[in-house]
């Protein structure tokens, strides 16, 4: 795939006013919450209040006596318990003969309304045999601790399984070159242990979901999801139906970052719509979304560089386990590939761990299991700079990955922008500004991320007045909308404005991945490009028979001006992209561009951060002064939605490294489950978030498009790392950086 | 339904009769009685500012008030901010400064930074930020929320 020179673009690089702007400033646009139906019932969870418990028996017969009380169901009403992947396992869904967190679903009521719903659960009588519960993940990884689940055995890398019961699902080691020897070879190794505790996407619209099981046993759903064929696969599997009974309508998603990938409420909606027959509401609470959904892994690890005294990397060494929480499945996967992957090194050994225990299960998070693994590393490379006496930047840029640099886990990478990234981080007016003053100090750090491609689908038809709506299958989490009529205005010629996005429900549109993994300006892109190249085709065919030529002899410029041979007189004749779709109608009639895609052509993306901080020693907190987020952006379709990613990536990096953690007493019970204490970043909190695009174009996508929006959560927490140890020289190795960590440091003793 | 109550309010200037539960906070009227679903529901307690609304000219969060306190109350709600075929100058701003993600947010913030500028029509990065200290946003950042403000700001006074 030849990229055609920026230069050349008239959509792509500009900033129109997105598709879906207008709605979302007036409040019309329609969110799950926002699903309004003819006697609809609104529902309310049971949820157990131990973190390990064996579920002896369940009544709800008082909760069903209740006059406002439509319906109970249990995980006892779901045809097939059977594991349907990643997105729902029905007993996380609703308990089954285990509650494995505080918070764990197990009863579902429908009722006229939802305060209604909310006090039957206080008639529905649960009877727990209360187990010993296990909320550390060394501690779980022992034996004689707690077991979850007592027929999980340990996958081991050579493909074996462990022969006892164990909290250990999976062990996955990634080796290249000869470690021991690398680090024989190194002139300083630097050995450290880090941790980081469990955080929560924190999106601000809780969970929902609306179901209706209508008489010939038709389901429609209507969620607040990343992904709507997932959910229509996940609810299909679980209520025993084939897919095409499922329908799942799209409404407006109010923040993911990986967290709606789960569903968890359109199960039991279903089931107690099929009860009572009419359209049932489900939504979470604050603090059932804190408790109760998929925040990401806290972890443990340990992780060892050599390097030689002129600064080059000899080994890199790392141990990280992962909690899973409740069942099997952490981001651990993604953290080992990602621990060292922005940098060329020979000599690599990498072991993860992935964990169960009595916490939420855990789900993706932007980047998962990046932002842990690359903490670590990166940490260990300030420190190699401080004892190196090197440039924290050229240090890194001495050891980059570039084109043709293979990962330990074998992936060799095409064209890469981390140098760039690194010179533009050095060149900027952040790092070439002084920084003075007590307790102030400046940290800078990488980080990778891979992107993702995957299936998808859209469909768009001309109309005869020229403009062009355009029906696709993907979420828009984050201006997925925009970038796509974007891309496809692009390739037609004509103006953004001309094309209206629209996303669709399953029936509507071929089956489509969910919006993560940075994919869906990528895949969305390749899509609107070949739909675009599907209606260039037919439009030079319809404009050959109106000029009764042979169609070899018609072209469609990237110009939106279709040509053709001269006429009889000698004239040229050209139709605009207007004038061609007004003799539509008259011509065979209208004609739809469609593009199923599925590619794997994706474009790593790598980010550099800079920060200037100020930590108040008598109060632990830390101040940002200034920051600057560096990122390869491929091409930026969208600039101010690049953008916006970057600093929204940033800000959930600043919080996870500084303030957000969930903190557990000692039943396993999560203290601080509202926003007011589970301390997201706020206005006040951050500065301005300063913004450098670097564009090295992608050769395997139309527009050389990567995926921006995980990579920037990366290089925040290694970043404040450093900036706080160059402010008041205190190596904080556990996340997050809290000021009440801060204080044990910097507070003198009493004694 | 006998413990349920009419509330008279005028909401973006409509009278408008509201029958609620006496137990219902004023976000659960708005939007099971009133219809005005553009006051969303992100906490249910106050920390996140979704459900800001302008209630006899003081910004409130609708989740902690009582619906039987708004009897004769004049409400604003982000419904109400444009006039028939203008959008607010904050509406627009947020538009074209790319200061929306997935909008869930964005009712409260308009909501709230109308206020501030009702109040304050040249306010400084320091006093927006502060004022809107109580509306969160998980997609941004804030960096552009605030620069939205600052245009909209400089563009009305």
């Amino acid at each position: 795939m030849v990229t055609t020179e920026k230069s050349a673009y008239k959509v792509v690089g500009t900033r129109p006013i997105r598709h879906d702007g207008v709605d979302k400033v007036i409040g019309r646009a329609e969110y799950g919450a926002d699903v309004r139906l003819p006697g609809m019932l609104q529902g309310a969870v049971l949820r157990s209040p131990h973190a390990h418990a064996r579920i002896i028996g369940i009544d709800s017969s008082r909760a069903e006596a209740h006059p406002g009380v439509r319906a109970v169901v249990t995980s006892a009403d779901f045809p097939s318990l059977d594991d349907v992947g990643e997105v729902a396992r029905p007993d996380n869904v609703l308990a089954h003969d285990k509650a494995l967190y505080v918070g764990h679903a197990v009863a579902a009521v429908a009722a006229v309304d939802q305060h209604t719903a909310e006090d039957a659960l206080d008639l529905i009588d649960v009877q727990y045999e209360v187990l010993p519960h296990v909320m550390d993940v060394r501690d779980a990884m022992l034996d004689g601790a707690p077991i979850l689940d007592e027929k999980l055995r340990t996958a081991e890398p050579d493909g074996s399984k462990g022969d006892k019961a164990t909290n250990v699902a999976q062990h996955i080691r990634y080796e290249k070159g000869d470690v021991e020897a690398g680090f024989a070879a190194a002139d300083l190794v630097i050995e450290r242990e880090y941790g980081t505790t469990m955080a929560h996407q924190g999106y601000i619209e809780p969970h929902n979901s609306t179901a209706y099981w209508s008489k010939d046993d038709e389901v429609t759903i209507w969620t607040s999801t990343q992904g709507l064929f997932a959910v229509r696969d996940a609810v299909a599997g679980m209520l025993g139906l084939p897919v095409k009974s499922v329908k799942v309508q799209p409404v407006e998603i109010g923040g993911g970052f990986g967290g709606k990938i789960p569903d968890y409420l359109s199960a039991p909606a279903a089931l107690l719509s099929r009860k009572t027959g009419k359209p049932v509401q489900l939504t979470m609470s604050r603090k059932d979304v804190l408790e109760a959904t998929g925040p990401t892994s806290g972890t443990h690890l340990r992780v060892k560089i050599g390097a030689k005294r002129d600064g080059t990397f000899t080994a890199m060494q790392a141990w990280m386990a992962y909690e899973a929480g409740a069942y099997p499945g952490s981001p651990m996967g993604a953290g080992t590939m990602c621990v060292f992957a922005p940098y060329d090194c020979e000599n690599q050994l990498i072991d993860g761990y992935d964990v169960t225990l009595n916490k939420p299960k855990t789900a993706a998070y932007r980047a998962p299991g990046a932002p842990a693994s690359e903490y670590a590393a990166e940490c260990v490379i300030d420190e190699l700079a401080e004892a190196l006496d090197r440039d924290p930047l050229e240090l890194r840029m001495q050891n980059s990955a570039t084109e043709g640099a293979q990962r330990a886990d074998g992936f060799t990478y095409g064209p890469i922008g981390h140098e760039e990234c690194l010179q533009a981080a050095q060149d900027s007016p952040h790092y070439q500004s002084e920084l003075s003053g007590a307790n102030r100090g400046r940290g800078v750090a990488s980080g990778f991320w891979f992107n993702i491609g995957f299936e998808t689908s859209m469909a768009a038809q001309v109309q005869a007045d020229g403009t062009v709506p355009l029906v696709m299958g993907a979420v828009d989490i984050g201006g997925s909308r925009a970038s796509a009529a974007m891309q496809l205005a692009e390739t037609l010629g004509i103006a953004a404005e001309d094309v209206k996005p629209h996303i669709v429900d399953t029936d509507s549109v071929g089956f489509t991945f969910l919006t993560g993994g940075s994919r869906t300006a990528f895949a969305n892109g390749w899509a609107a490009y070949e739909c675009a190249m599907d209606i260039r085709r037919q439009l030079e065919e319809r404009a050959a028979t109106i000029w009764d030529c042979d169609r070899e002899d018609v072209s469609y410029g990237d110009d939106g001006v279709v040509r053709g041979p001269n006429d009889e007189d000698g004239a040229a004749q050209q139709f605009s992209f207007k004038e061609l779709a007004g003799e539509l109608p008259n011509t065979g009639g209208g004609i739809v561009g469609r593009a199923d895609v599925s590619k794997t052509s994706h474009g790593p993306a790598f980010a550099t951060h800079i920060v200037d901080v100020e930590v108040d020693p008598e109060t632990g907190k830390v101040e940002i002064l200034r920051y600057t987020a560096i990122q390869d952006a491929g091409t930026a379709i969208h600039p101010s939605y690049v953008e916006g990613q970057m600093q929204g990536g940033a800000s959930q990096g600043i919080g996870m490294a500084l303030n957000e953690e969930y903190i557990w007493d000692e039943k396993g019970r999560m203290v601080n489950s509202s926003l007011l204490d589970y301390r997201m970043p706020t206005a006040l909190d951050l500065p301005m978030l300063d913004t450098i695009i670097v564009e090295v174009p992608n050769p395997g996508h139309p527009y050389g498009v990567r995926g921006v929006g995980e990579v920037p959560i990366v290089p925040p927490a290694p970043a404040l790392h450093a900036a706080i140890y160059d402010a008041i020289g205190e190596r904080m190795r556990m996340l997050p950086m809290s000021p009440t960590r801060i204080l044990e440091r910097t507070l003198p003793d009493d004694d | 339904m006998s413990d349920k109550i009419i509330v008279s309010a005028t909401i973006n200037d409509e009278p408008t009769d509201m029958l609620v539960a006496q137990r219902d906070s004023l976000l659960e009227a708005l939007r099971a009685a009133a219809g005005t679903l553009g006051v969303k529901e992100g906490c249910n307690d106050g920390n996140c500012g979704a459900c800001s609304v302008m209630l006899d000219g003081r910004l409130v969060n609708s989740c902690l008030v009582m619906a039987a306190e708004v009897e004769g109350s004049e409400i604003t709600t982000v419904e109400g901010i444009a006039d028939a075929d203008h959008l607010h100058p904050l509406q627009q701003a947020f538009l074209e400064e790319a200061a929306l993600q997935c909008g869930i947010c964005t009712p409260g913030f308009l909501v709230a930074a109308k206020a501030l500028l009702d109040e304050n029509p040249d306010p400084s990065e320091h006093e927006i930020r502060y004022w809107l200290a109580g509306n969160l946003c998980r997609c941004t950042g804030y960096d552009k929320i605030v620069r939205a403000v600052q245009q909209a700001a400089a563009g009305t006074t």
